[in-house]
């Protein structure tokens, strides 16, 4: 097995003179879960289906699990598994029709579907669900019923586009919960998100993406260890950019995003201190998270 | 270079099976339903106008009006059987249901989807074609044991019009626009056949629009059988239905391929 599973080099794909993919290059290592991060249009799922062969790449080299891509895509694909991001069940099946409907097209026969069925759905937590209708699922358990589904093949890496998108919270960190003994396993994950608290939680590695180029690459604490290193001082209720000037001395960095100003601060007390006197404004002191990272990388602030 | 084009075509010999197992799976649900709608129609026509419009028009061909009707009918039925499978039930998969792009993550190719779809829809056609072979033979308009040889022609009149109906589904933006290709395209080449009386009768430029026609060929085919008459220049009609059943597949994929894996 190769250490390495997926690899980008010099990737670039264009819709029309809409380049979406810019340039790409990284690597994910084996058993490692990678993180493709940034905001919906940036090409994240453009990446996933050219990591699958679903879409071939105007230039650079792609290879996937040892094999060229698109080129040996098929071969790549049967140790693969894809957590689409929009639910593609069939909706008039029952969960356990999906399972054996599924295994199917990867060659398998009734009898081995049928002995991988109960831990598919055990690891799902659906074992109550098996001859219900999908059309009866909730939307949390069809996401479930989609990872145990790309499961059938006992994949080595799984590509996962958006996968807890339009969850509720709860329903949320139970995929997260089963993701993680996933990679427990030994999978390795290719995950694509627009949500940062997806990502920090998740990610060993991950890569910020702005209109299809690599903007930063790292550890989730490592990046925000670099790009912010500070405590994070949001301030509600004023005028940001008035008060931004008055805390200026203090701050290592400000950022305004609509009416909240993003402080930076070395020493949080002195920008409180600064601030002592005016009334209305709300405070939250926090940790910097991938969140700040990522506004900071796309520019979105009031220049120091 | 090649791997590109691969990707549209079947992988191997047996990969199809998956898909037609899967709808075959679907619409084992509903097949009482299925098999009543789609048999109704074929059937109301032949005996709404076999036995009506034959009290009129006395002996057609050599034969009653209602056993010539009853092969027109035939090949119509499984012409329509497939093309509404295919425009109508594979297109939905393709589209808003998702379901290409489910197994387009698995180790399957676009290739054998598209065969799978083409195979499911000329077994749907073949059912509804050789149920009406069935009810004729039952009520004497056709001859014993000689319709055994309509039915591989059904099958293939199946396949060819499944896969004319994949290059319409993989060019059409919406259902909007299979209308056109129902009204330009099927019903002329219903009068222009022969399914509902002889081509003879009509202008010799249209006789010869006719001969190109894959519905024609397959007629050429199934009456006979059904009649128990000796069928002429069999090799040519199962060329031209070969022919228009096996480009049209590549012409699909090729267009599928375009519009799906851009």
């Amino acid at each position: 097995m190769s250490a390495i599973a997926i690899g980008l080099t010099g990737v670039t794909k264009s819709y029309g003179d809409k380049v979406v993919v810019d340039r790409l290059s990284f690597t994910v290592a084996s058993g490692e879960c990678f993180g493709l991060l940034g905001p919906n249009g940036v090409g994240k799922s453009t990446i996933a289906r050219m990591v699958l062969g679903m879409a071939s790449a105007d230039a650079g080299n792609i290879t996937v699990l040892g094999e060229p891509v698109p080129g040996r895509a098929r071969l790549a694909r049967m140790r693969i598994g894809v957590v689409p991001q929009f639910d593609n069940l069939d909706l008039e099946f029952t969960v356990r029709e999906n399972l054996l409907v599924f295994g199917r097209y990867f060659g398998m026969s009734a009898h081995q579907i049928e002995a991988v069925t109960p831990s598919l759905l055990e690891f799902a937590r659906l074992e109550n669900k098996t001859n219900a209708r999908v059309a009866e699922l909730s939307g949390g358990m069809k996401r479930r019923l989609t990872i145990a589904r790309a499961l059938i093949n006992d994949p080595q890496l799984l590509v996962m586009d958006e996968p807890t998108t339009g969850l509720d919270p709860h329903a949320r960190h139970l995929i997260w919960e089963r993701l993680r003994s996933l990679l427990a396993r030994g999978k390795t994950i290719l995950l694509t998100t627009h949500f940062m608290e997806e990502a920090e939680r998740l990610c060993d590695r991950l890569c910020v993406l702005e209109q299809g180029r690599k903007i930063a690459e790292g550890r989730p604490h490592t990046l925000i260890d670099e790009q912010i290193g500070c405590q994070v001082i949001e301030i509600y209720g004023g005028n940001p950019h008035e008060l931004g000037a008055l805390i200026r001395p203090y701050a290592q960095r400000i950022d305004v995003s609509g009416e909240t100003l993003f402080c930076y601060a070395p020493d949080p007390e002195r920008v409180r201190g600064q601030l002592r006197g005016h009334t209305g404004l709300r405070f939250l002191q926090r940790p910097p998270n991938l969140e700040d990272v990522f506004l900071r990388l796309t520019g979105r602030e009031m220049k120091d | 270079m090649w791997g590109r084009y691969a990707a549209a075509l079947p992988a191997n010999a047996w990969n199809w099976i998956a898909v037609w197992r899967r709808n075959y799976l679907a619409w084992r649900k509903v097949a009482l339903a299925s098999v009543l709608g789609n048999a109704a129609e074929p059937m109301s026509s032949l005996f709404g106008l076999g036995l009506g419009l034959g009290a009129m028009l006395g002996r057609v061909d050599g034969t009653s009006y209602i056993a010539f009707l009853a092969a027109g009918m035939v090949a119509t039925s499984a012409m329509i059987s497939a093309t509404f499978e295919t425009i109508h039930a594979a297109f939905a998969r393709m589209h808003h249901q998702r379901t290409w792009e489910a197994v387009l993550c698995t180790q399957l190719t676009l290739g054998d989807i598209l065969l799978g779809e083409v195979a499911w829809a000329a077994s749907k056609a073949f059912l509804a074609g050789a149920a009406i072979t069935i009810v004729a033979a039952i009520l004497g308009y056709a001859a014993w044991p000689s319709i055994l040889y309509a039915l591989p022609a059904i099958a293939l009149t199946g396949l060819t019009f499944a896969s004319l109906a994949m290059v319409v589904a993989a060019l059409s933006p919406s259902y909007d626009y299979f209308v056109f290709y129902q009204t330009l395209v099927l019903t002329p080449m219903l009068f222009l056949s022969g399914a509902v009386f002889p081509v003879t009768q009509l202008p010799d430029a249209f006789q010869q629009v006719g001969r190109f026609l894959p519905l024609a060929h397959s007629i050429d085919l199934i009456r006979p059988a059904m009649l128990g008459r000796p069928a002429g220049s069999v090799g040519l009609h199962i060329g031209v239905i070969c022919m228009y059943a096996v480009l049209p597949f590549f012409l699909s994929a090729a267009l599928f391929r375009r519009r799906l894996m851009r």
